[in-house]
C-alpha cells in the first residue's frame, strides 16, 4: 500500500489511509439488498439479527408481509378455553423490527428466482442479493369436502386462527353434552402437540365446567399414535387413557360432514361429532406457487436441513415452517435456526463456505391441564427424551410439572422481548443440549419417523 | 430384521415390513408382496402408482405422502384408497420395494 499505513473498517466499509496524505480516500461498498418475506417469528427475528450485522457497507434490510398484525401463535390455544383474548395475543408486525429495516406491506405476486426480484401485488419490484422465505405456512380448509360447508363456525371448528379461536370459545362455553373431536386432517401441521394439548386443556375445561362426564371427547388422527416418537408417544397415549381421552389413530379425513356430523376416512370409517376441533390441511404460501421453480407441490421450500440455504438457488435461503425440511414446524425451530441462517448469510455474502449449523432441534412446552405441562425437547437425530433441560438441574422433560406451566406461560414475554429482537435465551443455546437427559443411545434413528 | 424369500429372492424387511434395502426389490416380487397386503392380481393402476412411489423415492430419498401422491401421480386419494384400502402411501411402499415414507413431526 504504497509503504503507508492503511486500515480497513469492516463497520463503516470505507479504507482510512494513514495521516500524511493529502486527501483521504473513501471506498465506499454498496450496502447489499436482503429482502425477507414474511414478517412472522422466523421473518423478524432474522431481520433483527441481520440488522446487527457487521457486514462491510451494512446491508439494507426490507421485510414485506400482507399485514400488520403479528400473532402470538402459542396463544391461540388458550382462547378457546377463555385463559387469553384473542386481541392480547396481536401486536403490529412493523412494530416487532428494529430501527433501520423496512416494512413493505403488500400482497406478494410472485419470486422471479432467475432475475433475483420479487414481484409485489402493486406491480412493484424489490430486487434482492439474498433472499430469505419466511412465510410460513398456511391453512387450506377448502381443501377437505365439505369442511367450510354447511356447520363450519357453528359446529366445526379450527383455533388455528384468531377468528376460529374466538369463535370456539363462545361455542365451547355454551357446550352441553355430547361427543367432541379434535381432528387433525393430514401432517404437516404447526405445533403438532397441539392438538393434544388441546384434548388436555378440554378435559380440564369440562371438569371445571362440572358436565365432563357428558362430554366424549376423542383425538382422531392420521398418526398410528399420538405422536411420532416411541418414548413421548407412550408417554402422551398414557396420558390421554388416563383422562379418558379416546385414540382413533391411522384416520385419513376425506369428509367432514357438518350436516350428518361425522368425519369419513377414506377408507369408510366414521367418527360420528356435536362438535368438530379441526386442524385442516396445510401448505406454503400461494405466492410460492405462482413462482416458478421456488416450492414443492406442497408450495414449501426445499432446503438444506443444516445450512438453510434453499436448494433453489443459492442466493435464496429459508427459515421456519416455510421449508420442507423434516423438522416441527414450530416457533421454537424458527428461533434455534436463527443463528444458522444469518450466519451462513453472512458467510455467503463475505464468499465464505456455509456451515451446516442447524441439527433439527424443537423445543415445545405441552399444557397438560390442570396448571400443568411438559416439556419436550428433540432434534433430527434424537426422539424426546426424559431426563431435564437444559441442564440436570434444568426443567423436567417429559414429565408433568407446575413449573412446566409456568415456563409456559413465562414464554409468551420472552418471545415478544428475546426472540423476536433476535437474542439468545441465557443459558439456552442453538444446538439440543445433551447433558440432562436420559437414555440417550440407541433409540430415536430419523429411520424411524414416519 | 426379518429375512425373507420374495420371488425366489432374499431381501431383507423391518418390523413394519418395509424395505430395508430397496436395492433388493425387483418388479417380479411386486405380485407376491401385493398379495401379503391382501391386493392381487395387481391391475395396471396398481402398477401407475408402485412405478410412481419408486421413481419418487428414487429421485427424492422418500415416498410421497397420500396427499401428495393425490396432487401429483394423477390419480385421486378416493381412487388410491380403492386400489389400496389399509391406505395407499404405506401399502404401495411396501409393495414397491421402499422405506415407509416420511411425513413431519
Amino acid at each position: 500500500m504504497l509503504g503507508r499505513k492503511a486500515t480497513w473498517s469492516l463497520k463503516s466499509g470505507r479504507l482510512h489511509l494513514g495521516a500524511g496524505w493529502q486527501y483521504a480516500v473513501f471506498l465506499e461498498v454498496m450496502p447489499k439488498k436482503v429482502v425477507i418475506l414474511g414478517g412472522g417469528t422466523g421473518g423478524t427475528l432474522t431481520a433483527n439479527r441481520l440488522r446487527r450485522s457487521a457486514l462491510p457497507g451494512g446491508l439494507d434490510i426490507t421485510v414485506v408481509d400482507q399485514d400488520d398484525r403479528h400473532v402470538y401463535q402459542p396463544g391461540l390455544l388458550f382462547v378457546p378455553f377463555g385463559l387469553m383474548n384473542p386481541e392480547d395475543i396481536v401486536k403490529p408486525r412493523s412494530r416487532q423490527l428494529r430501527p433501520g429495516i423496512t416494512f413493505r406491506n403488500s400482497d406478494i405476486d410472485h419470486v422471479d428466482v432467475e432475475a433475483n426480484e420479487v414481484r409485489l401485488s402493486d406491480g412493484s419490484a424489490l430486487a434482492y442479493d439474498v433472499l430469505v422465505v419466511a412465510t410460513g405456512a398456511v391453512l387450506v380448509p377448502e381443501e377437505t369436502e365439505g369442511l367450510t360447508g354447511p356447520g363450519w363456525m357453528e359446529k366445526m371448528f379450527t383455533f388455528y386462527t384468531p377468528e376460529g379461536a374466538r369463535a370456539l370459545a363462545t361455542a365451547l362455553g355454551t357446550f352441553d353434552g355430547g361427543r367432541v373431536v379434535v381432528n387433525v386432517v393430514d401432517m404437516p401441521i404447526k405445533c403438532p402437540v397441539a392438538p393434544i394439548e388441546f384434548c388436555f386443556l378440554a378435559d380440564w375445561f369440562f371438569c371445571r365446567r362440572g358436565i365432563r362426564d357428558r362430554v366424549q371427547l376423542t383425538l382422531v388422527t392420521p398418526l398410528d399414535g399420538a405422536f411420532t416418537k416411541p418414548v413421548c408417544n407412550a408417554r402422551l397415549s398414557g396420558m390421554l387413557k388416563a383422562k379418558g381421552i379416546e385414540l382413533l389413530t391411522e384416520f385419513n379425513t376425506g369428509v367432514v360432514d357438518g350436516v350428518k356430523g361425522e368425519l369419513v376416512a377414506y377408507d369408510g370409517r366414521k367418527a360420528p361429532f356435536d362438535l368438530a376441533v379441526v386442524v385442516p390441511l396445510h401448505e406454503g404460501a400461494a405466492y410460492v406457487g405462482r413462482s416458478r421453480g421456488l416450492g414443492d407441490e406442497l408450495n414449501f421450500v426445499p432446503t438444506d436441513e443444516h445450512t438453510l440455504q434453499s436448494k433453489v438457488a443459492p442466493n435464496v435461503f429459508v427459515i421456519g415452517d416455510a421449508a420442507d425440511v423434516l423438522a416441527s414446524k414450530a416457533g421454537s425451530v424458527a428461533h434455534f435456526e436463527g443463528e444458522t441462517l444469518v450466519g451462513n448469510i453472512e458467510r455467503y455474502l463475505g464468499g465464505e463456505p456455509l456451515e451446516p449449523g442447524f441439527d433439527g432441534h424443537a423445543n415445545c412446552f405441552i399444557e397438560s391441564g390442570f396448571h400443568k405441562a411438559l416439556l419436550v425437547d428433540f432434534n433430527y437425530e434424537t426422539e424426546p427424551l426424559p431426563g431435564h433441560f437444559p441442564t440436570r438441574a434444568g426443567l423436567p422433560l417429559l414429565k408433568e410439572s407446575r413449573l412446566n406451566h409456568l415456563g409456559k406461560l413465562m414464554f409468551r414475554w420472552l418471545y415478544w422481548h428475546v426472540l423476536l429482537p433476535g437474542r439468545d435465551i441465557p443459558g439456552v443455546g442453538s444446538k439440543m443440549p445433551v447433558a440432562g437427559k436420559k437414555a440417550l443411545t440407541s433409540v430415536g434413528s430419523r429411520k424411524d419417523r414416519l | 430384521m426379518t429375512m425373507m424369500t420374495i420371488a425366489d429372492s432374499d431381501v431383507e424387511l423391518n418390523p413394519e415390513g418395509f424395505f430395508v434395502h430397496p436395492e433388493q426389490w425387483t418388479e417380479e416380487m411386486a405380485p407376491e408382496l401385493a398379495r401379503r397386503e391382501g391386493i392381487d392380481p395387481l391391475t395396471d393402476a396398481h402398477w401407475t402408482v408402485i412405478r410412481f412411489m419408486r421413481a419418487e423415492y428414487l429421485e427424492k430419498g422418500t415416498g410421497p405422502t397420500v396427499r401428495v401422491l393425490g396432487k401429483t401421480s394423477g390419480v385421486s386419494i378416493k381412487e388410491l384408497y380403492q386400489l389400496f384400502p389399509k391406505g395407499p402411501a404405506k401399502t404401495a411402499a411396501k409393495i414397491a420395494g421402499i422405506p415407509k415414507p416420511r411425513g413431519c413431526i
